[in-house]
Order: structure tokens, then sequence, then C-alpha cells
């Protein structure tokens, strides 16, 4: 038995970038736009392989970015967005697989967005920047990983709209993905969802210092994203997770204020997380991903998922949550459901927690067992060599 | 392989290596694991709890969390060489869609079930007037997974109504650590019994009325 090291952090953290689709080769995107030159900002965790066998794609969430794991200094207050999951010893086994994750396209995290300069007039896209589709988002990783020298990945995850990537990559590049591993998520957009995301965009468009998205020089609609952020965050919870986490506890005071002032925990918990995302996220960037998330719908355009499932090869582990109303189980059954009758080896897993949507991200034991075990037996069954150790 | 459970050892048996398989109510997958070890058969699984399901992601097996009651009916015809069920029958709501369904989706069906004609069970009732407890079968009335019991003559008489031909039965028990029953009347001393099962085709059930 080869010794285990202990559970710990990839260390520090080194945002890369690559750049592509120099004019006159532009992007050509799903909706009819074009985008040149693209950059997108990632980091890496591990080391691939002699081979290049063992690369594993996360895939973001909504306000998530490349930063998956580690610190970027010692005294970094917090780690990357998937930290206890990514690490030497830990579900993502650095001391195994070379973890990629990149922003997505269209975020404002370092990679190309609407906050970027338009190279023909010198001044940030905002909303002339082009509509983008998850497709886009995962046609721009395969340039990444076509950069990075890798024929197949190993495996591509995430949660929510990284869940939706992960099933795109397995649609759109059936040979070069072995194992898919959709959390929490759908494979298209229920009326639901879209009524959430576009109280969020209202929420944006209606700040008035929103400005048509012209505001890069001046005052940002910071009031309208953290709305949109507040609305947002009520949905990755669930009733139970906000019973356990804030009851009806009241915040610095004793007795009801008998006034429109905060007065329950749950309150300065939200404001708190609204004014937090202002200060890390564009607005323009939270309209154009939304919409992104909203027209996803994987069964286009035939209309049938079993149909646009038909071409996948790699091997499915399919995730959800109980206590998840934002995607809720029947969801990622629908998934299933359509992979299975297609004869994709598929294995789904229900777990029963109780945080909500946003269980996904939380410590749960289950889940980094779950994806521990399945991609330590689909490495073992295809021979996925661990990279040589030494620098 | 000793340790195993004479049901599993009588259901490898049955098994021809390499089928394609799907075990509903696979459980922790134990037996799923040493048909894919033994056989090196494709295998899938369909289990209810989180738990199991859990257990089979541990042991590499292909598992589905999902109810067996709700419905084979995604699964198109013929899907698989071998559907099982074991153990499994009396704890299903409607065990007539579930064994028509896996004769739907499956060549064969491999049918594992407690007799509750076995002369213990007889003999607990008469003289306790309690309901039977058994080793396998420990749970009170009030709290049991179990809803749907039959004894072998009653199986063997739903298949004759539902033109079920069973190409093999097997009778049990587990007195000396398992093993398979020679002798007559399993109705009265077959602790459990696996079956082999197809669905027979229409015109040879009219020749054998």
């Amino acid at each position: 038995m080869p010794q285990r090291k202990e559970p710990g952090s990839v260390g520090l953290a080194k945002k890369k970038f690559f750049t592509f689709c120099d004019p006159p080769h532009e992007m050509d995107l799903e909706g009819g736009g074009r985008l040149g030159p693209v950059t997108l900002a990632y980091e890496t965790y591990g080391r691939l392989n002699r081979d290049k066998t063992n690369a594993l794609l996360i895939l973001h969430a909504l306000s998530g970015d490349s930063h998956a794991a580690g610190k970027y200094s010692a005294d970094d207050r917090k780690p990357g967005w998937w930290d206890n999951t990514i690490g030497p010893g830990k579900a993502f086994d650095t001391d195994k697989f070379f973890v990629i994750c990149s922003n997505v396209l269209g975020g404002c995290q370092g990679s190309t967005g609407p906050s970027s300069i338009h190279p023909a007039t010198g001044k940030p896209y905002a909303l002339s920047f082009p509509i983008i589709t998850l497709n886009d988002m995962v046609h721009a990783q395969r340039r990444l990983i076509d950069h990075l020298g890798i024929e197949r990945l190993f495996a591509v995850t995430g949660g929510s709209m990284g869940g939706m990537q992960a099933l795109q990559w397995a649609v759109s590049y059936p040979d070069r993905v072995l194992a898919s591993i959709p959390i929490a998520t759908t494979a298209k957009h229920s009326p639901q969802q879209i009524a959430f995301n576009q109280v969020g965009r209202a929420a944006i468009m209606a700040d008035p210092n929103f400005n048509d998205g012209d505001y890069y020089d001046r005052e940002v609609p910071k009031d309208g994203l953290a709305l949109a952020r507040m609305v947002g965050h009520i949905t990755y919870l669930s009733d139970d997770s906000m019973h356990e986490k804030f009851g009806r506890r009241l915040r610095g005071k004793k007795t009801l204020g008998y006034n429109f002032n905060l007065d329950f925990e749950v309150e300065s918990y939200l404001r708190y997380k609204g004014d937090a995302f202002v200060s890390r996220f564009d607005a323009n960037s939270y309209l154009y991903i939304t919409k992104a998330i909203d027209y996803f719908d994987l069964s286009l355009p035939s209309g049938s998922l079993v149909k646009a499932l038909e071409k996948v090869k790699s091997k499915f582990l399919v995730i959800s949550f109980k206590s998840d109303w934002l995607y809720p189980p029947y969801q990622s059954k629908e998934i299933v459901k359509a992979l299975m009758v297609n004869g994709v080896d598929i294995t789904y897993c229900e777990i029963d927690s109780r945080y909500g949507h946003d269980a996904f991200l939380m410590d749960e034991g289950e889940m980094l067992k779950i994806l521990r075990n399945f991609l330590e037996n689909v490495a073992s069954r295809h021979g996925i060599a661990v990279p040589a150790t030494g620098s | 392989m000793p340790g195993t459970r004479i049901d599993y050892s009588v259901i490898l048996g049955l098994v021809p290596p390499g089928a394609k398989v799907l075990d509903l109510g696979c459980g922790d997958g134990t037996l799923l694991a040493g048909l894919v070890q033994a056989k090196r058969v494709t295998g899938r699984g369909i289990e209810i709890s989180e738990e199991g399901v859990r257990a089979c992601i541990a042991k590499g097996l292909t598992v589905l969390q999902g109810d067996i009651d709700e419905g084979l009916r995604d699964y198109p015809d013929r899907s698989f060489d071998y559907v099982i069920l074991n153990q499994t029958i009396q704890a299903v709501k409607k065990p007539d869609v579930v064994l028509s369904e896996m004769l739907r989706v499956g060549e064969k069906g491999v049918v594992g079930l407690p007799n509750f004609a076995f002369w213990r069970m007889r003999l607990y009732l008469l003289f306790n007037g309690r309901m039977p407890k058994t080793e396998f079968l420990p749970y009170e009335w009030y709290d049991t997974p179990n809803i749907h019991f039959c004894s072998v003559l009653d199986f063997e008489e739903y298949c004759r109504k539902k033109s079920v031909t069973v190409e093999k039965r097997i009778f049990l028990s587990t007195d000396r650590g398992g093993r398979v029953l020679k002798g007559v009347r399993p109705n009265l001393f077959a602790e459990s019994a696996v079956y082999l099962l197809s669905r027979r085709q229409p015109a040879a059930a009219e020749r054998t009325g």
C-alpha cells in the first residue's frame, strides 16, 4: 500500500492566461456574434502524467472563477472555491490528477467578458459584448485544453452551471471526455430557474447607476447587483438550512426594532453576501452569464434529450441533492433516463443533504467519498498513470 | 468462495460469462460485484437506498439510485441478457408489474425469494400464533419492508397463469451453512428458492396448453 499523504492544500495558486482567436480569426458564437481575441484565465494544480491522460477539468458555477483551490499568497484569507475537494489526498487528488479550472467566457475574473477592453474602441465592451451560450464557453475551454496538449480529459465536473458545462462537454466532444460528473444540475433551464435569473437581471437594470451597462468609469450598479445576489443566495439555501443557520435570531439587538432597519440575522447575512459580491463581480457579467444559463437546453434542436445524448461516449456519474429545490433531483433523473436509454454507463446518486443547492460546495463527506471512489475506479480500470514524482 | 451466501453462488452458476446483467435492488452490490469479477458480466444495478448506492460506487459498480416500483419503462425491450431480482420481490409494491417488466427488458429473469410455506414458518405460526420471524426475515409485522410473501407453490402458479416459463428451479436451505435441496416437497422443506425464468413464446404457449 502506498502511503497516503495527509489531506492538504495545493499550496500557492497562480493565475495563468491563454489568448486565442486573434482577429481576423475570431471565434464564431452560437448566437451569431464573433469574438476575438479571447483570453481565458485558468489555474492548474497537480501534474500532468507522461501520456497526458490524468487531466480533470473543473467547471465553475455562475459566480465562480478559475481560483478553485489553494491561496494566492500565504496570508490570503480564503482559499479557492472548491478547496475542500481539490488537493493532495482529497476527492480530486492532486497527487494523481492534473486539475484545471478556467474562468468562463463572459466572466470577470480574467477571462474575456463585458468588462474587457474592446480592441476596436479601446473601451470596455459593456453591452456591445456579444451574447454567449454555454456551448460557446465549452468551445473556448476546448481551445485551452488543445493548448495544454491534452487529447482526452480524464474527467469533466462541476455543480450547477458547471454541471451544465460537464454535460455540454460530453455532447460536444464525445471523444475527448472519459468521464463526466454533472452535479446538482439540469439538462435545460426550467421556467422557475429562468424566472429567478430574470429577477436578478431586472434588479441590475433597474439600478439608476446601470446606464445601459456603460458604468465602468463611474459608480457601478452595486445596489442592483447586490439585490440580484441576495435573491440568488436564497435559492441556493434550503428552508432547513436557513432554520439551522439563522432561525429567527436577531442581529446585534435583544428586542425587535419596530422599524425598517435590519432585525434578523438572515437579513444582515443576505445584505453582507450582496455587498461582498459587488466587490468581486461585474454586473454585466452577471447579465451575460445568467442569460447563457437560461438559454441552456441540451435537447435542442430536436427537442429530444435522448437524441441529443446519442453520441455521448463518456461514462457518467450524476449527483443530486434531495433538498435542492433550485435544481431538484427530478431534473437529474431526466438526464439519467436519457443517458440510460442510450446505453451509457451511468451511475446516479441522490444525496440526502439538508443544505439545498449549495450542498455541492459544502463539506459533504458523502459526496466527496462518492467522487473519490468513482474517480479511483475509473482511473484504475483505464490504467490512468499517476504522474511521476519530483519537480 | 468461503462465506458466500448460498443464493449468491447459485445465481453465479446461472449467469453465463460476459452476459449483460441488471440487478434490481442490488443492495451493497455484493452479488453484482461477484458477477463482474467471476463472470466478467457487464453489470448494472438499481438500488433505492443512498447507503447501498454509495457501497456499490465504492466497489466500482455502475448503479442507479431509484425505485424499481417506479418502473423499468425507460429501458428498451431486451436491453439485458439477465435481470436479477434476488430477495427483493417480497418488498416491492407491485410484484406483478416488476416481474413482467423484468422479462420485457431482459431475455431471462432470475428471481430469488423466501418460501413462506417453509416448515419452520408453518410451525412458528401454528404453535406461537405469531407472525413468523427468521434469521433472514427478522422484522416485526409493523416495521417490515416485506409486504408480499408467497410460497413456492404460489409463485409457480403465478408463472403458469402469466405464461412465464420456469427454465430452472433451485431450492435452498440455510442448514449447514447453506445447501441446495435435492429431495421432494420443496414447498415444505425449501427455505428459499431461485428461479430462472423466460417469457414463453405465444406459439409455444398454445402448444403446451
